[in-house]
């Protein structure tokens, strides 16, 4: 049989992957981009500039790094106590991660409202608060960096703590010293996977947020309002902008992934 | 490391505290809420007219996506792995794209796309309706679906190899029948899964869908929507209560199935 260059589907299976790609994801994200520079780049940068858009942004990327660094101490925690302690119910608790993801996000924000909501039972309402959209994130956010860490822990080599420990490391030095930079870049990767989720995040956010301007609104709720009201410049500029935020952040987690194989490759 | 026994359980604790308040609480706290009136009232409330018209919305489009995701999913998955092409790391990085797009990005740039002033908008103007109609959300659900079956396929294409398929085309198999007799039985199992996956997001997505949605209720609502309508528009927090837990209950199926699937496929 011949071999195409395109393998066993040939070359128009090939095409038809690409113009399938093509048509569902590419298409309508050049048509964002180009969209958002309709009134020049002079238009785009107003566009990101003007005060609502700003303060959108502003409080994306600050409520997300927030959550991202609780995830890093969380996280971490939680898959150091999957790993290495052991209690009844550890099954459970381990299935309790994934529930987040497998849950619809509107969902996420019904749950966190009968809690937090006018309703909660323990008189804590927080909803429409800078507070909430903290916890909503974090609620969706929860698996990244815990099934990051999980399997590095699980692989990780007890024999090199216990010569630490023998040789008169305290628990705090062998953490410090051997455990943590072993993890280090699974616990990036999480982390980079949970502040790119969290930035684009919508339906886990748009009860509980409130989307109050320059409050609690976040980029996703000001995009949604630009379009309804068919300021479309602004849509796809804040679009944009979010999208070269992931881009960016997912380009140097790889980037420092890679030193870590290859240095990783040397020192094996 | 090996902690004292104070330190190892305050970890636990703090492990155990922090996944209690995120997420056991609220979740047990909605199944108090939806079935305290008894299950009767969690049924009235889930086959009311409108709830009805929802799950079929839902399901209608699942049954248009799936068969695409899988078709297209296979065929790209099977360009990815044996063929040899110049750009295959850019087609590799268009794959994964949907997961680091927020879904109100997903709904702005098909209504870019594809809505009444987009650069399709002649398809909109001769009559055919894509955005705020049922293939404007069908095109957003394949959008954020699209990764699952490559992702899950791809890895089973790897590790089969190709010379089974060789030996079948020796024998005189055409490309069908090595397709059907080969290569489909042996991804199987990595298809299904990537088809759980699929189904469980194309239910639950919410975000991507309202953008694109007519919204109108008994119509044009997914499960999400009605969600989403019943606390916002409706004021009937019982009604979203309920409905949450429908998704919820089918989420838990979900991770059931993932966990029984994932056995079989590393048994077989």
């Amino acid at each position: 049989m011949g071999r195409t260059a395109a393998g066993g589907i040939g070359p128009i299976g090939l095409g038809v992957a690409v113009l399938w790609l093509s048509v569902i994801v590419l298409l309508p994200l050049a048509a964002i981009t180009v969209r958002s520079f309709d009134d020049g780049l002079g238009g785009f940068i107003d566009a990101i500039d003007a005060p609502a858009a700003r303060a959108a942004l502003t409080v994306t990327v600050g409520v997300s790094l927030i959550v991202t660094l609780i995830n890093v101490v969380m996280g971490t925690l939680i898959a150091w106590v999957l790993v290495r302690d052991d209690f009844r119910g550890k099954g459970f608790v381990n299935a309790l991660i994934d529930l987040p993801f497998a849950l619809p996000t509107i969902v996420a924000s019904i749950v966190l409202l009968s809690l937090y909501g006018p309703q909660s039972p323990f008189n804590i309402e927080l909803n429409a608060t800078r507070p909430a959209l903290v916890i909503a994130l974090l609620f969706v956010t929860l698996p990244f960096v815990v099934r990051a860490v999980q399997p590095v822990l699980i692989e990780l080599d007890k024999e090199v703590e216990e010569a630490a420990a023998s040789l008169g490391a305290s628990n705090l030095t062998t953490f410090r010293r051997i455990i943590l930079p072993t993890l280090a870049p699974a616990i990036l990767s999480g982390a980079g996977l949970a502040f790119t989720r969290a930035i684009g995040e919508y339906g886990s956010v748009v009860l509980i947020g409130g989307g109050i301007p320059r409050e609690t609104e976040v980029a996703s709720q000001y995009i949604q309002k630009q379009i309804e009201i068919d300021r479309f410049v602004n849509a796809a500029a804040v679009s944009v902008t979010l999208l070269l935020i992931a881009f960016v952040v997912l380009l140097v987690l790889r980037l420092i992934g890679g030193r870590a194989a290859r240095r990783e490759e040397r020192a094996g | 490391m090996t902690p004292s026994t104070p330190a190892r359980l305050s970890l636990r604790t703090l492990a155990l505290g922090y996944l209690g308040i995120l997420v056991l609480t609220p979740i047990v706290l909605i199944l108090i809420r939806t079935f305290e009136d008894g299950l009767l009232a969690f049924w009235a409330s889930i086959t009311t007219p409108a709830a009805i018209s929802a799950l079929t919305l839902s399901l209608i489009i699942i049954a248009i996506v799936v068969p695409l995701n899988v078709v297209f999913g296979i065929v790209t998955a099977l360009a990815l792995v044996r063929g040899r092409f110049p750009g295959r790391g850019i087609v590799q990085a268009i794959v994964d794209l949907p997961f680091a797009v927020s879904p109100i990005v997903v709904g702005a740039s098909l209504i870019l796309l594809w809505g009444a002033s987009g650069w399709l908008g002649f398809i909109d103007e001769a009559g055919f309706k894509v955005i705020f109609a049922l293939p404007g959300m069908v095109l957003a659900t394949i959008f954020v679906t699209l990764p699952f079956v490559v992702r899950e396929v791809e890895p089973v294409l790897h590790e089969i190899g190709e010379e089974q398929e060789q030996a079948a085309a020796t024998l005189g198999a055409s490309r069908w029948q090595t397709f059907w007799r080969i290569t489909l039985p042996a991804i199987r199992w990595g298809l299904t899964y990537g088809v759980v996956l699929t189904v469980a997001r194309a239910l639950g997505e919410f975000g991507a869908v309202i953008m694109v949605s007519a919204g109108v209720a008994g119509q044009s609502q997914t499960l999400t929507l009605l969600v989403h309508a019943r606390y916002v528009d409706d004021f009937n927090v019982y009604g979203a209560y309920a409905a949450s837990t429908l998704l919820m209950l089918l989420a838990i199926l979900t991770l059931l199935l993932m966990t029984v699937l994932d056995r079989k496929r590393k048994t077989t």
